[in-house]
């Protein structure tokens, strides 16, 4: 019983943190609601023609005191026939309404004035977000209000990508020229998983999606201190210097600094986020250290070149980094 | 006449000649039946190189965040593996049965065109042989190569020249493109042979159902292969003079890929599916001892099938932002050809229904058919849900999906095509002990591996990727997915085993072992050169029927 009472007050849903059964939003809740019923039919279907096939299968095998004549010769019943086309036909018909159905509700959903609006660009390995109007630009860490619907814009940098956290939506994938949108209405605060799911490239396997869902003043407090400019300390500032004369500022942003690369994640407020690497590693001082000396160690097939810094010069712009809040 | 070993194709004695003199016979033979030999030889061994692509995946994945392989090399083994499976496994394989039968059933000599069929063959042997020539082109053997790695169907813009520098890709278009051209090649040749040659009294209504099939399958071959042929071109437009289809960069559109690759794609599916409904509806009826239930309705069912598969393609693009209208349009040609292939499934049972069923191995591959492909069309009625393949689509349920429609459905009538006809083609008979070894081996390890990959799909887990991290609960199930593997090698090397054995040691199968009702079964085996003394002349379906049951025969109630 204990068991059974912690599986059910666990944070996680049983099985699996991306389980496609356990929905906390509404697009996914509609799915799932529809997969019961799709599941139902075509269990049902499996439950009585393999039972048919099994039982042919034993009563009318070869017995051992057989008589060595053909059964008799039957060719075919144009009524048996015209039964089992028209019940098809009949349960083709159900589960088409039931699905168009959900079509429409998820992908005509009106959107309400003033929702959020967030723009996903796919890059290979990694995610960008923007919050427009809201003058926030963060990477694979996405974080939204719980209770309210999102709306999504879907762009590519570069390959095709797919977006797609389980317990919130079905997957809509980014496709380069080819905007696409999704919508999600989280209902319970937490933090979600998902992945790309469309093939991109080498680290495919390694472009994780971490959604944040938070209360709506959490979310608001998340946007207040990420649409400030950077906050650095004179300590790093060695580390500044590097940061500012080596290639890094060619792909990565700080705001309020000279850095405004935009081919890797923006990195003014690095140190608000739990992972590095699109979600490969905690956000360590050590794992930043690592990485800047060579992604490809961490991840390889990572875009980042490894950028050939002394020990001295890798500990001043981790330290430089880490200072980034 | 002899039945020593020295005894030749044609019946008669013939001295032994050098090795290169059989080898000149074999690459200049063409013979329908010895290209069908071929086209086995070429199927069998891309099986055993596609089998061991799959074998690395499966160790890599065997727990999250194993280090067996490198991601690159991981993305060439799906690639090379798909393309193998596809285009160089199957499709080999069924062409060489419709080679060898096609012609036999009809009582016809031979294909309508010999010398187009031979070219068809080493064009496909030709494709197969450059896509592996990648492995040791470019970096040579150091890794894997330049091996492809874009996946088998190539999304663009993962194949420009910008994200794919190299020659990797171009190995995948020219490999493809040309053995696409063998492709069409072999299928005008089936639609000429079964529409011109056959035997006096053979109208289409009486054409045994094998025929029927791989005369629509050559059909789609034609309609299905041509976009594929079309979008290799432009690709290699794109790639090398500076054309635009597909190239996002510059404007292309990478959907339009998608169009083209699925609109080959899917009646692809049914390219495969169809003769193994072919070889599921000759070897059903002879070991139930019935007749066919329901022939016309299967025919029609064929052709429906046929027709409805040309507008299915978009069911692979549920995720790639259609309109509502567009997702609706294929929702519904999607359930509506589970109705045709429902039929199909109804009137295999209803033959079985009533009859002295004999568990021969190639019967009990078609049971074991019949049980996997209800399963693998349920849950393409599942996937074909549009909202729900939001969920299932790209992941790991997709993949058990369709490997349950290719090994669960098409490879186990494959290997039941293969001891059925086995003692027509070398005249010997098959080990029956061994090849229920084969079965069960092959059964379990089926069912270890496809049954649980369906669940990491449902647990969120996408296809194409070469590790996982831990926590996700995806680790037992893919653990217990890689255990199958083995159950399946040893099954394919008890299958391998089998029919060398028997090639050599089998007891003389006679011409008609099974009692069956076929003209193939009327002549000798393996059959003269020329097929028939004399041209056969049939009065119903089932001719070799009518001859042992001259008081009681079908074309009275045909």
């Amino acid at each position: 019983m204990s068991i059974i009472a912690a599986l059910g007050q666990a944070a996680q849903p049983p099985l699996s943190p991306t389980n496609i059964f356990a929905p906390v939003s509404t697009p996914a809740q509609s799915i799932f609601e529809l997969s019961l019923l799709v599941l139902a039919v075509v269990g049902a279907i499996f439950v009585i023609v393999s039972g048919l096939l099994a039982y042919a299968s034993v009563k009318f095998r070869k017995r051992k005191d057989d008589d060595g004549r053909e059964p008799a010769q039957v060719y075919g019943s144009s009524q048996v026939e015209l039964a089992w086309t028209i019940t098809p036909v009949v349960i083709v018909l159900v589960l088409f309404l039931a699905t168009a159905r959900v079509i429409f509700s998820v992908q005509d959903a009106p959107r309400p004035p003033g929702s959020l609006e967030v723009t996903v660009i796919g890059h290979q390995f990694w995610w960008e977000y923007r919050y427009p109007g809201l003058n926030v630009v963060t990477a694979n860490e996405l974080h939204l209000p719980v209770g309210e619907p999102t709306f999504l814009t879907l762009l590519s940098a570069d390959t095709d990508h797919s977006f797609w956290v389980p317990r919130l939506a079905g997957k809509t994938d980014l496709i380069p020229n080819h905007p696409n949108k999704m919508w999600v209405e989280p209902r319970e605060t937490g933090l979600y998983l998902g992945q790309c799911a469309q093939y991109c490239g080498t680290q495919h396997a390694k472009m994780l999606l971490r959604i944040y869902v938070e209360s709506r003043e959490d979310f608001d407090r998340w946007i207040h201190e990420q649409a400030a400019a950077a906050r650095t300390d004179d300590l790093s500032s060695e580390g500044r210097r590097i940061f500012e004369r080596t290639a890094c500022i060619n792909c990565h942003t700080v705001a309020g600094t000279p850095a405004n690369g935009r081919f890797g994640p923006d990195l003014t407020h690095l140190m608000s986020r739990e992972t590095i690497g699109s979600g490969i590693a905690r956000n360590t001082p050590e794992n930043l250290r690592a990485w800047i000396q060579r992604p490809d160690a961490l991840k390889p097939g990572s875009l980042m070149p490894p950028m050939g810094l002394t020990d001295q010069q890798l500990d001043a712009v981790t330290a430089y980094l880490a200072s980034l809040r | 006449m002899s039945t020593t070993d020295s005894v030749g194709w044609a019946g008669t004695r013939i001295a032994p000649r050098p090795f290169v003199d059989k080898l000149h016979e074999w690459v200049t033979t063409v013979d329908h039946k010895r290209l069908g030999i071929l086209y086995f030889a070429f199927g069998l061994t891309f099986l055993l190189v596609g089998g061991i692509e799959a074998a690395v995946m499966r160790l890599q994945l065997i727990r999250p965040h194993n280090d067996l392989v490198t991601p690159q090399v991981f993305n060439q083994m799906f690639t090379m593996h798909g393309t193998t499976m596809i285009f160089f496994v199957v499709m080999p394989i069924l062409f060489g049965f419709a080679n060898y039968l096609v012609p036999l059933m009809i009582g016809a000599r031979d294909m309508a065109f010999p010398r187009l069929n031979a070219f068809s063959f080493w064009l496909s042997a030709f494709g197969g042989l450059f896509l592996y020539f990648s492995f040791v082109g470019g970096y040579g053997l150091y890794g894997a190569g330049t091996a492809p790695d874009v996946g088998w169907f190539a999304y663009a813009p993962l194949t420009a020249k910008t994200f794919s520098p190299g020659h990797s890709t171009d190995f995948w278009t020219l490999s493809l493109l040309v053995s696409g051209f063998g492709s069409i090649g072999t299928a005008i040749n089936i639609i000429a042979t079964t529409l011109c040659m056959r035997c006096p009294g053979m109208t289409l209504g009486k054409m045994p159902l094998l025929v029927w099939l791989n005369l629509v399958m050559a059909g789609l071959v034609i309609l299905a292969l041509s976009p594929l042929t079309a979008a290799q071109l432009m690709l290699l437009v794109d790639r090398y003079l500076g054309g635009h289809f597909f190239d996002t960069q510059a404007g292309g559109s990478a959907v339009i890929w998608m169009h083209f690759f699925w609109v080959f794609g899917h009646p692809e599916v049914y390219v495969l599916i169809l003769p193994s409904f072919a070889f599921a509806s000759e070897i059903i009826p002879v070991f139930s001892r019935k007749a066919m239930f329901g022939y016309p309705v299967m025919v029609a069912a064929t052709v429906a099938i046929g027709f409805i598969s040309m507008s299915v393609w978009a069911h692979h693009m549920f995720t790639v932002g259609m309109s509502s209208g567009g997702n609706l349009f294929f929702v519904l040609s999607t359930m509506a050809i589970a109705v045709p292939t429902g039929i199909k499934i109804f009137n295999w049972l209803a033959t079985m229904w009533g009859g002295k069923i004999y568990f021969k191995a190639p019967m009990l591959f078609c049971i074991a058919f019949l049980f996997q492909f209800l399963l693998a069309g349920l849950t393409g009625v599942m996937l074909g849900s549009a909202p729900f393949n939001w969920q299932l689509g790209s992941s790991y349920f997709v993949v058990a999906h369709f490997h349950y429609v290719i090994v669960g459905g098409i490879l186990f009538t494959v290997f039941a095509a293969f001891y059925y006809w086995f003692p027509k083609v070398t005249g010997r008979m098959y080990s029956e002990t061994l090849a229920k070894v084969h079965f069960w081996l092959f059964v379990i390890g089926f069912h270890l591996t496809f049954d649980f990959m369906h669940v990491p799909g449902l647990l969120g887990m996408p296809r194409r990727i070469y590790t996982y991290e831990p926590g996700r609960g995806w680790d037992t199930w893919n653990f217990i997915v890689t255990i199958g593997v083995f159950f399946q090698a040893a099954g394919v090397l008890a299958f391998v085993a089998n029919m060398i054995r028997s090639y050599f040691r089998g007891r003389r199968a006679g011409s008609d072992p099974w009692d069956a009702w076929t003209l193939e079964w009327s002549t000798t085996s393996p059959p003269p050169e020329y097929n028939y003394a004399s041209i056969p002349v049939v009065k119903s379906r089932r001719p070799l029927w009518d001859l042992k049951h001259p008081e009681d025969p079908d074309w009275k109630y045909e």
